[in-house]
């Protein structure tokens, strides 16, 4: 029995050892080279010395002077923060309107629920970059919106809203390009939803606020909170929105990044950086497995 | 003294028409009935009759299509499920998975506004009543289908509703358990004094349980009475069918009137109450429970009955007779299972008031 056993085991590894290799070279490998660069040197014709060095990550922190004295330097932090409180922004928002809208499309016949799903994918199929393009398109100088103010007399022609290059373009940007992450987790487990239980609340004198509140909310939550980590996490890091719609003026996080990247050419400090939001979002990423835990129990019952 | 009956729902003339696309379903065609105060009632049919459905509208889960429901003489169609003084107990229970078991009962008095220290001594009281006070703190799925089902009850009866609709809520459960509970139910009902509307397909529960019953079929109400009254004298061949064992035997009207006579196709004459409709040389279904036929031995030219199958039961046996073109089942007890055996030729007697003509 026990030989079986042991075999039993060799055959899990042998037969996941496929899987291990396809996340050993394209997870985890760039992850340790991305590492290794955060503690090199950087060269100023881009790439790295090889040689090692915590300038990377000081840099997050410290700024050398004129007089070449390390000196505390919160320009990057009051990135990091703007990064999160936009992303935290951002995720509400989705959810706000997602929640709603998976909770009507939960609701709907079967035929009318496959239409409705489909049309939330739609954007998926085609480039990040293009549709946030569309969104200049609608919010800039004499965009989409202005100029039907401008029909309806709401605005002069001389007159703008300056809605492009601020915190709410960015934010718009990446409630649009997010928001659909946000919808089907949580259309997924109200989906699941027993809708009997529905009814019984209703039995039980429930309106449809306490309906929502007490019943449909917390039986939904685990897909909220997936759909929530869906969104947070590549909005902590994203930079195409910020870019083109926040006109680069405000950096954050991604921008930054990718910014050391390919302008800078400072590798050591953009991998530091990554290595930072890594950080960040594996702590987000515990808090929810700590959140899920709670709801497990229920989650998995039928 | 006999007591003033109280109506608890008036059902009148209930139609529900189901429309999916271009089909429409009747599932329920003009119901009737009147359930009174303090009743232990039940609907009892096969699935698809439509006993769900009028258990629905009561509750106020479906729109009806025509009629009303008066609930103590107060009309209800066009109040929401949550404005209607009713409460149900689930065919699943659908308990909350992500409220423990205090909070299930607790639901309803919170939706209600009752006062904190109400619903606290409101909820371990009937949990008390079920006898699930110490699993307070359990959530739906750490118990057993049983244990599910009396807190399905508890958070039913809790908001002290003026009738209580119980949805087939037996028929998740092992044999053993839904016997035990049967007796449970009917204990609490009396207990209580709420009026239980209850529904099953489950002709036995219906008879152990109910004070009276509704038979229903296709969506229509076949027969209201009570249990002796639905099972000795079924209304149609339907009802004596679907509640318990039943023979009906074709023959013909030789007398009518209420000292009428019949004769069976196997020859045999009999003398019991014709319905006035019937005429003589009328076609006639004679209906007859197994356990009131009492057979004797008799010989091959004296009789064309014979023991075609012998089916022992342990404490008592089951037999069919055969004639030409006629099966009649009888119940044999216990003392008479040496005295026959198959291929014997018997002749069959029964008393007259047990023997009915039916539609």
């Amino acid at each position: 029995m026990n030989i079986q056993g042991e075999n039993k085991t060799q055959n899990r590894i042998l037969s996941l050892l496929p899987l291990w290799i396809v996340i050993g070279i394209f997870m985890i490998g760039p992850l340790l080279v991305m590492a290794v660069v955060s503690l090199m040197e950087s060269n100023v014709y881009g790439g790295v010395h090889f040689k090692f060095s915590l300038s990377g990550y000081r840099q997050i922190l410290f700024d050398t002077n004129l007089f070449d004295e390390i000196e505390f330097n919160p320009a990057y932090l009051i990135i990091i923060a703007r990064s999160f409180m936009l992303a935290l922004a951002a995720t509400f928002l989705s959810l706000l309107i997602g929640f709603p809208a998976a909770y009507f499309i939960s609701r709907q016949s079967d035929r009318v629920k496959n239409i409705l799903i489909f049309l939330v994918t739609i954007p998926f199929w085609t480039n990040l970059l293009i549709r946030t393009f569309a969104w200049i398109i609608i919010l800039g100088k004499g965009g989409v919106i202005e100029s039907s103010f401008n029909f309806f007399g709401l605005l002069d022609e001389e007159s703008s809203l300056n809605l492009m290059y601020t915190n709410s373009a960015i934010l718009i940007g990446l409630v649009y390009s997010y928001l659909p992450l946000m919808v089907l987790p949580i259309y997924a487990s109200m989906e699941k939803m027993d809708l009997r239980l529905l009814e019984a609340a209703t039995d039980l004198y429930s309106n449809r606020i306490e309906l929502i509140r007490k019943i449909i909310l917390p039986l939904s939550m685990p897909g909220i909170i997936g759909g929530s980590i869906l969104v947070f996490v590549p909005c902590l890091g994203a930079f195409i929105a910020p870019d083109l719609l926040g006109g680069g003026k405000k950096l954050l996080l991604g921008s930054l990044i990718q910014f050391q990247f390919s302008y800078a050419r400072n590798w050591p400090f953009g991998a530091a950086m990554a290595m930072f939001l890594l950080a960040l979002v594996i702590l987000v990423l515990i808090f929810n497995a700590r959140l899920n835990r709670k709801h497990r129990e229920y989650a998995n019952q039928k | 003294m006999m007591e003033k009956k109280v109506n608890a729902i008036d059902v009148r003339n209930v139609t529900k028409i189901y429309t999916s696309g271009n089909t429409q379903t009747k599932a329920l065609k003009s119901a009737n009935l009147t359930i009174y105060d303090n009743e232990f009632f039940t609907l009892l049919g096969p699935s698809g009759c439509g006993k769900t459905t009028l258990l629905r509208l009561i509750a106020g889960f479906e729109d009806i299509t025509e009629g009303s429901i008066n609930l103590f003489n107060q009309e209800i169609v066009n109040l929401p499920p949550n404005k209607r003084p009713v409460n149900t107990v689930f065919q699943q229970y659908s308990l909350f998975p992500h409220l423990n078991v205090y909070e299930n009962v607790a639901f309803g008095l919170r939706r209600l506004k009752k006062d904190a220290s109400l619903v606290e001594s409101r909820t371990f009281e009937v949990l008390e009543l079920v006898q699930m006070k110490e699993y307070a703190n359990r959530k739906p799925n750490q118990l057993s289908g049983g244990q599910q089902q009396r807190v399905a009850l508890a958070r039913a009866l809790a908001p002290e509703p003026k009738v209580l609709l119980l949805d087939e809520p037996l028929s998740a459960l092992d044999l053993k358990l839904r016997q035990a509970m049967r007796f449970e139910l009917k204990t609490l009902q009396r207990e209580t004094g709420i009026t239980f509307v209850f529904v099953t397909h489950d002709q036995e529960e219906a008879l152990t349980m109910s004070d009276r019953i509704a038979v229903i079929n296709e969506g229509e109400i076949q027969q209201i009475g009570e249990p002796e009254q639905i099972y000795e004298s079924p209304s149609n061949k339907f009802v004596a069918n679907f509640i318990g064992e039943a023979n009906l035997l074709s023959g013909v009207c030789k007398t009518p009137g209420e000292n009428g006579v019949c004769e069976l196709d196997t020859g045999h004459e009999l003398n019991l109450f014709v319905p006035p409709h019937i005429k003589q040389n009328d076609k006639v279904t004679i209906f007859i429970r197994p356990e009131r036929i009492k057979i004797e031995k008799s010989s091959k030219d004296k009789s064309q009955l014979s023991i075609s199958e012998f089916t022992y039961l342990g404490n008592a046996a089951t037999i069919q007779l055969k004639s030409n073109n006629q099966l009649i089942n009888v119940n044999l007890p216990i003392e008479d299972l040496k005295v026959f055996k198959k291929d014997d030729y018997v002749d069959i007697h029964f008393p007259k008031e047990s023997a009915q003509v039916i539609d």
